[in-house]
């Protein structure tokens, strides 16, 4: 397989351009958490006409839920969830300039049409291997939602995290084309 | 009559639910190695390698395998000469229940349905009592993780659909699941009974060693075909293409009503967690 490509946050429209679907990456920089309850008050935000609590702009969201740390951890356990929950959301975030998602399984069509519209691109990291991704994790703090326990929002610093562009901005679909080459 | 006390079962069940979360069976590293040296996709080997790596990682720190602890779900085969002393059963399952996630460092999943308020410290739990013969107490402590039960199904099929509609229904099940449940999946079939024990059979069918098959021999046929036609669908490794969809499927069955073919299909993500111990 060809080598993974080095990414690092923030990225620019240029950045994900030139991500195409089964490239493997290794991501750096900050990246934030949020899930299900995460992403339904963010959106709330944008609707009420309000700011959010970090800048989106550029930046890339992890659908992760991460087990507690234990003593001399940075991060407990912390694999990607399953995306299709998000996809109600993920548009309104994409429009207010994410510029990347990393979860599991595959997304909506309005989601495409908002990551073409807008340039974002969506990573599939490794489900259940929590263990191994939170290696990556160098620093974890919550910045937003902490009585959301392990749906709060946290700033990530990571380095060499591992990812698979699943669904890029020119509308290609790994799970589609991945399954095509496969089936019998 | 044997009497065992309430608080010794929070202790063992405390620690199954740490060593369900931190070991993963060896059945199941054996089907990673076999699927990897199967495996046509570079992509799903690389995949299947990582999650190798992830559960050495977890075994060796003791930390869990995957975020998604899971819903604790606790099967008790209850022996009909074992007296609980101290408290009851139930009280002193969730109490284990409560402790193991607590002092494991495990996440808490659960919460309320409309609210979506945690319950904080992972309880309820399920519990499933079974009374058997004798003065034996089996705790059997399944973690369960919600991305693949999401992508479990109970339907009530017509006699007339047959084996034919059972097969198309579970393979199905499987195609819409694509990447969702964290293929390579293990795939639970319930045949039978009502609709809430077509649920529970396809459940205990998780419990089975990874790969094992149906005492029956037309069901462990029935098995093979299944495992076959889910992994000609090309799902592959987290739904990125390859031939290791499912890892397993293992049917249970029940006789049924004459009107009825209840079935239920309950998904596994690759880390089959249970762990089990014999009081």
């Amino acid at each position: 397989m060809a080598k993974p490509i080095n990414i690092s946050t923030p990225l620019s429209d240029q950045d994900v351009e030139n991500l195409k679907i089964g490239d493997e990456v290794l991501i750096n920089g900050v990246i934030y958490t949020g899930r299900d309850a995460a992403h339904k008050r963010l959106v709330d935000l944008i609707n009420e006409g309000k700011e959010l609590p970090f800048d989106i702009s550029g930046q890339i969201i992890y659908f992760v839920g991460p087990t507690p740390p234990k003593p001399g951890q940075v991060i407990g356990s912390a694999g990607p969830t399953t995306s299709y929950r998000m996809d109600a959301y993920s548009p309104y975030l994409i429009a207010r300039g994410l510029k990347g998602m990393i979860g599991k399984g595959a997304r909506s069509q309005e989601v495409v049409e908002a990551m073409k519209k807008y340039k974002c691109v969506y990573f599939a990291a490794i489900g259940g291997a929590g263990a191994l991704l939170a290696k990556s994790i160098k620093k974890a703090e919550v910045i937003a939602y902490e009585d959301l326990g392990p749906e709060a929002v946290r700033r990530l610093e990571v380095e060499s995290f591992p990812a698979i562009v699943a669904q890029d901005v020119y509308g290609n679909n790994l799970y589609v084309e991945g399954m095509k080459k496969y089936a019998r | 009559m044997r009497e065992i006390e309430a608080s010794y079962i929070s202790e063992k069940v405390k620690e199954l639910c740490m060593e369900a979360n931190y070991d993963l069976p060896e059945d199941v590293l054996l089907a990673f190695q076999e699927a990897k040296e199967a495996e046509e996709s570079p992509l799903g080997v690389s995949i299947l390698e990582q999650l190798q790596r992830n559960a050495e990682i977890a075994r060796n720190e003791r930390v869990p395998i995957c975020q998604d602890t899971g819903f604790g779900v606790v099967f008790v085969e209850l022996g009909e000469d074992v007296k609980i002393s101290g408290g009851s059963l139930k009280e002193a399952v969730t109490e284990g229940v409560r402790q193991g996630y607590g002092e494991g460092y495990l996440r808490k999943s659960i919460c309320h349905p409309f609210t979506r308020k945690n319950t904080g410290d992972n309880t309820p739990p399920i519990i499933h009592i079974d009374l058997v013969q004798g003065e034996e107490l089996k705790i059997i402590v399944a973690p369960k993780g919600g991305g693949s039960e999401n992508m479990s199904r109970v339907t009530m099929l017509k006699p007339s659909d047959g084996i034919e509609g059972i097969i198309d229904f579970v393979v199905n099940r499987v195609k819409e699941s694509g990447g969702n449940p964290c293929p390579p999946i293990i795939v639970g079939v319930g045949i039978g009974g009502t609709f809430e024990y077509a649920a529970l059979l396809a459940k205990k069918a998780l419990l089975r060693h990874v790969g094992s098959s149906n005492a029956d021999p037309e069901l462990a046929g029935l098995e093979k075909d299944i495992l076959n036609k889910i992994n000609d669908l090309g799902i592959g490794p987290m739904g990125l293409g390859g031939r290791t969809t499912a890892l397993a499927v293992h049917i249970e069955m029940y006789p049924c009503h004459i009107a009825s073919l209840p079935l239920a299909v309950n998904i596994n993500c690759h880390a089959s967690r249970h762990k089990e111990i014999s009081l």
